[in-house]
């Protein structure tokens, strides 16, 4: 469903991508790992349009979606969650999830001030959405707390809930697993498995704990310096001798 | 460490000295072309001497002050508290607002003229105070040109008024659809821009606006402004001694009562109640609306707002032309109050108090808005000899509340919301 | 012949007018690549240098000196003692306590220390505009007497040689101090700036107070060159000076000079082409042209949005 060309991403002088390609497939997840700095978040943000790539193509159902404005992306279904969490923070934890169903907030405005029967129906909808996934990621006794509040765990799983009540294909996660105590991954690894199979949503995931990347993933890709440099199942990537160079230096 | 102090309480005191004592001390006179100085009298001498003095204990002993006035509990203790459930709060706050609003509705009947016309400025303020609420507060934006969009409100029907004749009434609508047409057509551009430019380029816009008045003397007469602004009426009643228009007919002949002045200015000051309370109505459904989270969510964080699919452009615009749309409703009111207009009640100032009152008031919480507009408004009237240091107290306050409680002394409370358990 | 003497004296006041706004614009500019922060009160700092300016200079002439160089180093000396003290008390007192904050508190937080000290002064010293004397008069003519004659005069020339001065002692300072130095490598990157010793602090307030003495200058020439001040004098000009430093790309020393520059000529040549009212007008125009289709103004360098 996702096809990621040839991309490549320079700010001045720099190449900070190069040629990187990537493809996912419906319910999969696949992985972007490799060291730091080697532009993983960069292809992110070319993907989910915060950055106009300088060359390459990204294909989305088969539509070019390369240089589209963010909010276009993320309103086809590629909904993506960021390396430093990003919550409204002086909003509660509901209305984080409200504001994620608002995309077409210009259509209703007089029926909102009239409040037709139209309108409170999609209101309550709503609602249940973001009543079903709190509970579905376990926040739903803090429904009313102000995001900023939530302890980091949460606020990580927040996170995600506020992408998946916007009902996306694809799911573009940025460490999420970065700053979590074991318990919290093995309950992200459980969440992002149960995405794939009961949600039907494709997932991109980058990630420095090998142990989940190795655990959940169907396919992985290797980036070093804004190269692509290995992909293929986790038992290929494993085995791989440039990878292990890569991680484990020169020696 | 204490030499450090010592050293570092002198410095401070000696700059009290440098920014105070020329300015404070030393008095220019122009007498025709020839300016003299003049030292000022003792008593500012020996307040700036005084002031250095403080400053130099304070920094002295500042350690001990600051921890002694850590040791006293925050009067406004920040709440970490859940948002009382909603029911019970909307029943109380609609009871409290009623009362309120009735109260308003019958108080002018029992006091001077003056009060009545006091009040009406005050609920003026109130409807741009809340409108720019909407754009600095919910939204995030500063705008600094926003007493344009009130000129073109009050523009608007002062020259309806004087080329088609059109009544208050009709101005009405006008006027606050073609202040929210200025705020779109502006707002379209700019709002792309970062939040310190998108300020200063609404400022440089208000100011446009301000000479374009100033200098356009064949439609707007120029500095010296636009007059004989008719008062509204009340179903084509005419609250004058003599009626001004053909077949209309007078409040005091139809109801068989004596003329007073007075009727004109409390049916205004209702007016403005109603338009106030409207104003108010209508930006907390847009506060509880898709709309208005999309607002704050954009304040919150731009980035992940438009990460979740909502259009910057479209959220920014919406907040503007609401802005602005208000802005004019309270400019038509107040060109018919004041029966006058010229560019000087549209000068960058006005912007400023009505932010004053915004920041003062709580971003985003309307009834701090409506509080500090009140005060703001009443206070330099209340003590006249402190009208003069308004300005004065509105920058300092600006930047106290900005490092002490950049909240506001009201800050917004976040509304319950009931959810349902789902399966 | 005519038309162009009146094209070149339009020209040469611009230049005057543009060079005076490239020195206060260099304290927009200086803060803003250090602490991205637009320094609001900073054209009432100008507007303090120059009353500080003539408070001197008529108290000069009440002691009865009337040596030229003597009265205008003093009171040079004066204005930007005054205003460097300034610059530093307001960034200490109103900026610092909110720095890294959201980017609205800064902002609002200048504007509120703006207009205190418009109303500071307006309070200590009344509202109405007060002659400052010229001082500096005299200058050249060029152009035959019975019809349009273009004059330069020594005011003008002062002028420009004082801000030519001044640019070349800022740019020695920022490119060999050790201050200097410092001051580069936090406009660069702050943290680093601060992992590596830089007492960071300290820069911040250095370059509020070289901005301010740089602004007292301009106070100086500027109240001398247009003969009279009041407590709103800093307003506009610091919203002119702002937009120079926004038209050379703001955060750009070099920038500011060439905005200012450009600025001034376009104003000039308003007032002398088209009507003096509007050249406000142009100047606002301007800046939300710039604004919109060049952000990052002429020698600015762009910005890239961190995520």
């Amino acid at each position: 469903m996702l096809e990621v060309q040839n991309l490549s991403m320079r700010f001045g002088g720099l190449l900070a991508v190069d040629g990187v390609s990537l493809d996912v497939k419906e319910r999969e997840i696949v992985s972007i790992i490799g060291p730091n700095g080697a532009g993983k978040t960069t292809v992110f943000n070319c993907m989910s349009g915060f950055y106009k790539p300088s060359g390459g193509k990204i294909l989305f159902e088969g539509q070019e979606v390369q240089g589209k404005p963010d909010y276009k992306i993320s309103r086809l279904g590629m909904v993506r969650t960021f390396q430093h969490v990003r919550l409204f923070n002086n909003m509660t934890v509901v209305e984080n999830l409200l504001v994620a169903q608002h995309r077409h907030l210009n259509t209703n405005l007089i029926a909102g001030l009239l409040k037709t029967p139209d309108y409170r129906e999609r209101e309550r909808k709503s609602l249940d959405r973001a009543a079903y996934w709190l509970e579905r990621v376990g926040l739903m006794d803090l429904a009313n707390r102000e995001a900023g509040n939530l302890a980091y765990g949460q606020q990580r799983r927040l996170e995600i809930a506020r992408c998946m009540v916007t009902e996306p294909k694809l799911l573009m996660l940025d460490e999420p697993a970065a700053g979590l105590n074991p318990a919290e991954t093995k309950d992200l690894n459980q969440l992002i498995v149960s995405l794939k199979e009961d949600y039907c949503v494709s997932v991109v995931l980058i990630e420095h704990d090998m142990s989940l990347v190795m655990d959940i993933s169907d396919r992985i890709n290797v980036i070093n310096q804004g190269r692509p440099l290995a992909s293929g199942t986790p038992e290929e990537i494993r085995q791989n001798k440039d990878v292990i160079k890569a991680y484990l230096g020169e020696a | 460490m204490a030499a450090n102090t010592l050293k570092h309480a002198l410095f401070c005191a000696v700059v009290t000295l440098v920014i105070a004592y020329p300015i404070l001390g030393l008095n220019l006179e122009a007498e025709g072309i020839n300016v003299t100085l003049a030292g000022a009298d003792t008593s500012t001498v020996i307040s700036v001497i005084a002031a250095a003095i403080v400053v130099f204990l304070f920094q002295l002993f500042r350690e001990n002050i600051l921890s002694a006035l850590k040791s006293i509990p925050s009067p406004l203790p920040k709440t970490q508290k859940e948002p009382m459930a909603e029911n019970k709060r909307a029943r109380i706050e609609s009871w409290v607002l009623t009362g309120i609003v009735i109260l308003a509705l019958f108080w002018p009947f029992f006091v001077s003229r003056g009060s009545v016309d006091l009040a009406t400025l005050v609920l003026i303020y109130i409807m741009l105070a809340l409108g720019l609420n909407v754009v600095v507060g919910l939204a995030g934006l500063l705008d600094l040109g926003y007493v344009a969009f009130y000129a073109v409100g009050a523009y608007t029907f002062a020259l309806l008024s004087q080329y088609a004749g059109v009544s208050f009434w009709v101005a009405l609508p006008i006027g606050a659809c073609l202040a929210a047409l200025f705020g779109f057509t502006l707002g379209f551009p700019v709002l792309r821009l970062r939040g310190d430019y998108l300020a200063i380029v609404t400022l440089g816009f208000g100011e446009i606006i301000r000479i374009l008045l100033n200098n356009w003397t064949a439609l707007t007469g120029g500095p010296n402004g636009v007059g004989g602004i008719p008062d509204p009426t009340l179903f084509g009643m005419e609250f004058g001694r003599r009626v001004k228009e053909e077949g209309n007919v007078s409040f005091h002949e139809t109801f068989g009562i004596a003329y007073s002045g007075e009727h004109k200015v409390i049916f205004l000051y209702l007016i403005a109640l109603v338009l106030a309370v409207f104003t108010a109505l209508v930006i907390r459904r847009f506060m509880r609306m898709p709309v208005g989270r999309s607002w704050e969510a954009l304040r919150e964080d731009e980035i992940a707002a438009r990460s979740l699919g909502l259009s910057r452009t479209a959220v920014k615009l919406s907040a503007f032309t609401i802005g602005a749309f208000f802005a004019g409703f309270a400019g038509t009111v107040f060109a018919s109050k004041q029966g006058f207009i010229s560019p000087e009640s549209f000068v960058f100032l006005e912007s400023a108090i009505i932010l004053a009152i915004v920041v003062l008031g709580g971003m985003g919480s309307q009834i701090g808005v409506v509080l500090a507009a009140i005060a703001v408004t009443i206070l330099p009237e209340l003590a006249r000899e402190f009208s003069e240091y308004r300005m004065l107290i509105f920058g300092a306050a600006m930047v106290l509340m900005m490092i002490w409680r950049p909240q506001g002394l009201m800050p917004v409370r976040r509304i319950h919301i009931p959810l349902r358990k789902q399966e | 012949m005519q038309d162009l003497l009146y094209f070149f004296q339009q020209l040469i006041n611009g230049l005057t007018i543009g060079s005076a706004y490239a020195l206060i614009a260099i304290g927009y500019t200086m803060v803003y690549g250090i602490i991205g922060m637009i320094n609001f009160a900073h054209g009432e700092i100008y507007m303090i240098g120059a009353y500080t300016a003539l408070i001197a200079i008529t108290g000069l002439a009440t002691l009865g000196i009337a040596w030229l160089p003597v009265i205008l180093i003093v009171a040079l000396i004066c204005a930007m003692i005054v205003s460097s003290t300034m610059g530093w008390a307001v960034e200490r007192v109103a900026y610092r306590p909110v720095r890294g904050r959201h980017r609205l508190i800064p902002l609002i937080s200048a504007i509120g220390m703006s207009i205190f000290l418009q109303n500071y002064v307006h309070l200590a010293q009344g509202s109405r505009n007060i002659g400052f004397p010229a001082l500096i008069d005299g200058g050249f003519q060029f152009g035959s007497a019975d019809s349009f004659q273009m004059s330069l005069s020594y005011m003008q020339i002062t002028i420009f040689i004082t801000t030519l001065i001044c640019m070349t002692l800022l740019s020695l300072f920022i490119s060999r101090s050790r201050t200097g130095r410092a001051c580069r490598a936090v406009s660069q990157d702050i943290g680093m700036a601060n992992l590596l010793g830089i007492d960071t602090n300290r820069i911040i307030s250095a370059t509020f107070v070289i901005g301010a003495a740089l602004a007292a200058v301009a106070g100086l020439l500027l109240g001398m060159y247009y003969g009279s001040i009041d407590p709103l004098f800093g307003f506009i000009a610091g919203l002119k000076a702002f937009t120079a430093a926004v038209l050379g790309g703001i955060g750009s020393i070099p920038g500011a000079m060439l905005g200012g520059l450009i600025l001034g000529v376009s104003e000039s040549m308003t007032s002398g082409y088209l009507s003096g009212e509007y050249k406000d007008v142009v100047s606002f125009g301007l800046l939300i042209l710039i604004l919109l289709f060049k952000p990052t103004g002429l020698l600015g360098k762009p910005e890239v949005e961190k995520i």
